[in-house]
């Protein structure tokens, strides 16, 4: 089931591919950065186990006393204990240096990320709910900010401003292959710069613990050349079209009668509530439920019907509606492309 | 009173035991034990209390593997996976780890080591002990009556805060804390006292037991650290409970000064943790080493500067929360300077190995155990300390690895060298060799299949405390690893559980001192008489029994009317003069009783400060009530020097 929501995905993006999940696949300026402070960690620290563990087996092998009867207290030999002592010391003041190489090597990679700027960036705002990701792309006009829900489409090549909230609890924003993450903590705003590099699809998720659904508030990154994104972005700050099929109209009716309108907001409708994700282009999506279910009609039905058994706890009602009444309103899901 | 030879017939020796056992035994039967008040009696309590809530929130996480053996695992609902892991951190943090490496550990054992027949305010001993079991009680009731908390053991607000958390989840959690903490300060001023005023005659500090001038640091860490998460989780249940705001961003509050509270006391209190280890290992490496632990001073000065150094860096967990950069760089830098005392005691182990005769036993194979995996929990350490990597894999699977191989290796490896190592001393028999081996390698192989992993999972993205994961994440075969190796592990302490059980039932006498080992609890019968010794010894050096003369003095003088200890001064021990220790009185245990009544009360209704403060008064002028006779004894023996 969830392989169709990559090929959707797979679709949307015509060849490029979802990436797996990482530390060590990056895909952004700064995930790039660090996997190469990790990488050399990775190796000296090995290194320094490998000996220090080489001495304590060394010495394990060396002199044994028996095992059957305790043997006497040792003689001790000072002066061989204080020949010792200095090469410890040496050795303590090569573990300093070392550590000092550290501290700057990583000061150079944070400094990196944070000295990143642009003119005129693209800029983001990131708002983490209990249990799905708002996203606002900033405009000089108010009319034209795009807001869309658990899909962020980036461009490539170029530095993006985040700027990082919440609207309850404590979230954190996290791309592995792209960048360190962030906690979105009310009532601050942080920001944050980070660069895509490479095209493709990549997962991020909540990963500060904010309650039940925490598992389940995922969402997916677009990143595309900015010429597809400047499309994309068109395209979503367009309200939604009137639909054109009876049976989605009649899905209209029904979603402007039920609860839904009470949470969500449909541009170009008199629906506009924000207590829930934005539904204007909910068709354009690939997933549902912050990542949870691929869009497909069976999976909003599921969603719409039971989204308790989907997400035990999570915030939307599950809705008491006609077999007939549930295909429309899915239809018109469907149709708010 | 002064200190002499020994010159003592048998019959005196006789009719002195008799005497003695008189003045210090402990009233018999189910409701004398609640009278107890010797630390050996309340000491055993802490390790058997502390080792079954070890148990307990094992099983919670035996749990919480089985559930991620699977993705979208329906087998446990996310509300109750909450409450596991939250009541699994909090009790191995709270009910498991500091009691059993600081109460446990300091209470049987800092007394019998420095040489004195009890611990100091031994009745503040027993109340230690009653006010942790209850606040253990009421997380585990709490979690039977599906009210567990479930907002994590750090309990962030605004989750935890009225808003997110309404019921009695988090008010449990935070009044557990209270109890525990409570504890924990008491036993701090008893090894505080014991260790500067009943140090044998002749222990100056520059001749104590490296396992003590941990416990001692630890004591003086948790008189810092433990106010500040009382703190945090007071104004936490005073916004939750009658409407303050400390935490509340609409009325001037801030939810970011929780964390700095609590991680003010939760770093520190990783090192709670970890140093009374690395005192138990260097003991344990001296007697099998068969040689006193090279760099006496170095190691003492590491383990001071460590309890400094663990006070500066607690914003290491809050890299990712956006704080300015500059500052957080100076708590990066602090964090690596941690590494460097760590350093020195490792590498002076290593040295003490190399140039020892050494002995393998169960407990050296702990101990052994312990420096491989601490080493790679510390290596991992040095990794969370730099800000970017830290971004990177903070409050993932790698973090859990982190701290993982951290507190099991430097509080659980260390915690099995101790019980195999003191074992003898406290039951007075032997624990099986071959037992033990099977139980070591069975647990070492577990441990390291179960978290390893996980260092993978962290960087392949698999974020903290959740109940389930994706199918299409690629997480479920190194989950599954790590169950199996939780497997293992269970298998492991079934195996340590029956070498007790048999050991108990029948183990080979183990004599006064079975390892040959140096300290001076090693000097009495295994197990201690009730009164410890027969003669309070002297000490001639760092290694006691080692460094002790053939006709080393022993301390008399005593009138052996009542239970007398000696006080000696608190840089050199010289003798300074008797004092009387309380005996058996159920004050402790009553007063635990009002003073649990009046916390657990106060989460329905502030009234219960006010009306709870009844019995807990009422339990305290009881508790400190004269006696007569105790009086006009100490009376007629009080000397009276007129000034000139």
């Amino acid at each position: 089931m969830r392989r169709i929501g990559y090929g959707l995905l797979l679709l949307l993006l015509a060849g490029c591919g979802t990436h797996q999940q990482s530390v060590t696949n990056s895909a952004g300026t700064q995930a790039a950065r660090i996997e190469i402070l990790w990488w050399w960690m990775l190796g000296i620290l090995t290194t320094i186990f490998v000996i220090v563990v080489g001495f304590v087996l060394g010495a394990v092998s060396r002199r044994r006393g028996g095992s059957e009867q305790m043997p006497e207290a040792q003689v001790i030999d000072s002066a061989r204990d204080r020949r010792l002592s200095r090469v410890i010391l040496v050795l303590v003041i090569m573990v300093i240096l070392f550590e000092f190489g550290f501290l700057v090597a990583s000061a150079i990679v944070t400094k990196y990320e944070r000295g990143m700027s642009s003119k005129n960036p693209v800029e983001i705002q990131v708002i983490g709910h209990r249990w799905w990701w708002e996203f606002r792309y900033a405009s000089s006009q108010p009319s034209e900010v795009v807001v869309t829900a658990n899909e962020l489409h980036l461009p490539t090549g170029v530095p993006i401003l985040i700027k990082a909230s919440s609207a309850d609890v404590i979230h954190s924003f996290w791309v592995p292959n792209i960048a360190g993450k962030r906690d979105l903590i009310r009532p601050y705003q942080t920001s944050m710069w980070l660069q895509v590099d490479e095209e493709g699809v990549f997962r991020g998720q909540c990963a500060e613990f904010c309650g039940h659904q925490h598992a389940h508030m995922a969402f997916y990154v677009v990143a595309e050349p900015m010429n597809r994104f400047q499309a994309w972005l068109q395209a979503q700050k367009a309200p939604a079209k009137e639909p054109l099929e009876h049976k989605a109209r009649q899905g209209r009716d029904v979603f402007m009668k039920s609860p839904c309108v009470t949470c969500h907001t449909i541009r170009g409708t008199d629906a506009g509530s924000r207590v829930g994700p934005d539904l204007t282009h909910v068709a354009s999506r690939s997933f549902i439920a912050a990542g949870t279910l691929p869009n497909t009609r069976s999976n909003l039905m599921q969603w719409i019907r039971d989204s308790q058994s989907v997400k035990p706890g999570n915030l939307m009602p599950s809705m008491d509606l006609e077999t007939s009444e549930l295909e429309s309103l899915v239809a018109y899901m469907q149709s708010l492309k | 009173m002064s200190t002499i030879d020994r010159t003592i017939n048998e019959q005196e020796a006789g009719e002195l035991k008799t005497k003695l056992h008189d003045l210090w035994r402990e009233p018999p039967g189910f409701i004398g034990w609640f009278a107890h008040v010797h630390h050996t009696s309340i000491g055993k309590r802490f390790f058997v209390t502390a080792f079954i809530f070890f148990l307990l929130a094992g099983i919670l996480a035996a749990l919480m593997r089985l559930q991620l053996s699977r993705s979208e695992s329906h087998l446990i609902s996310p509300d109750l996976y909450d409450q596991i892991f939250t009541t699994h951190g909090t009790a191995m943090m709270f009910l498991f780890a500091v009691p059993m490496m600081f109460k446990a550990f300091s209470t049987y054992l800092v007394p019998l080591s420095v040489g004195a027949r009890n611990i100091a305010f031994p009745r503040l001993n027993a109340f230690s002990y009653y006010i942790y079991l209850f606040g253990g009680i009421l997380l585990f009731g709490a979690l039977l009556l599906n009210t567990g908390p479930d907002t994590g053991w750090f309990s962030y607000v605004p989750l935890s805060g009225p808003q997110f958390s309404p019921g009695k989840r988090v008010d449990i959690w935070a009044q557990m804390i209270t109890f525990t903490e409570l504890s924990a300060l008491g036993v701090a001023i008893e090894v505080i006292t014991t260790v500067f005023k009943l140090r044998a005659p002749g222990m100056s500090l520059n001749r104590l037991p490296l396992f003590v001038w941990s416990e001692l640091v630890v004591a003086f860490m948790v008189m810092f650290a433990m106010p500040a998460v009382m703190l945090s989780s007071t104004l936490l249940i005073l916004d939750r409970l009658i409407g303050t705001h400390f935490f509340n961003p609409a009325e001037g509050g801030d939810p970011l000064l929780y964390q700095h509270v609590f991680w003010f006391f939760g770093h520190p209190d990783v090192y709670i943790i970890f140093l009374p280890g690395t005192g138990i290992i260097s003991a344990v490496l001296a007697a099998f080493s068969r040689r006193r632990v090279i760099g006496y001073m170095a190691v003492v000065l590491s383990v001071v500067s460590t309890g400094f150094l663990s006070f500066g860096v607690w914003v290491h967990h809050m890299f990712a929360t956006g704080l300015p950069a500059l500052g957080m760089s100076f708590f990066s830098a602090a964090t690596l300077m941690v590494v460097v005392p760590t350093a020195i005691q490792f590498f002076l182990w290593i040295a003490t190995l190399w140039t020892g005769k050494l002995v393998i036993r169960t407990p050296m194979l702990w101990a052994l155990g312990f420096l491989f995996v601490f080493l790679i929990g510390g290596l991992t350490g040095v990794m969370l300390a730099s800000i970017p990597l830290d971004l990177q894999v903070h409050d993932t699977y790698f973090v859990v690895a982190h701290f993982h191989y951290v507190l099991i290796g430097g509080a659980v490896f260390p915690m099995f060298a101790g019980l195999y190592f003191w074992w003898p001393k406290i039951t007075g028999r032997m624990l099986s060799e071959t037992i033990g081996k099977w139980h070591f390698w069975l647990f070492f192989f577990g441990f390291n299949l179960t978290f390893f992993p996980m260092h993978m999972l962290g960087l392949r993205g698999m974020t903290r405390r959740v109940y389930t994961y994706p199918p299409e994440s690629g997480w479920q075969y190194l989950n599954q690893l790590a169950g199996f190796g939780a497997v293992l592990m269970v298998f492991g302490i079934l195996a340590f559980l029956v070498n007790a059980w048999r050991s108990w039932k029948g183990g080979a006498p183990a004599g006064d001192n079975p390892w040959g080992a140096s300290g001076l609890e090693w000097g009495t019968s295994s197990p201690p008489p009730p009164y410890n010794f027969l003669f309070p010894p002297t000490v001639n050096g760092r290694e006691a029994l080692w460094d002790a003369a053939p006709d080393q003095p022993v301390v008399t003088g005593f009138h052996n009317d009542s239970r007398e200890v000696l006080a000696t001064k608190a840089i050199d021990a010289d003798p300074e003069h008797i004092s009387e220790m309380p005996g058996p009185s159920y004050w402790p245990f009553l007063a635990a009783v009002a003073v649990g009544g009046l916390l657990i009360g106060s989460m329905f209704t502030p009234w219960a400060v006010v009306w709870g403060a009844i019995p807990v008064t009422a339990a305290l002028v009881g508790w400190f009530w004269p006696n007569k006779n105790e009086v006009e004894r100490r009376r007629s023996r009080e000397i009276w020097e007129p000034e000139n």
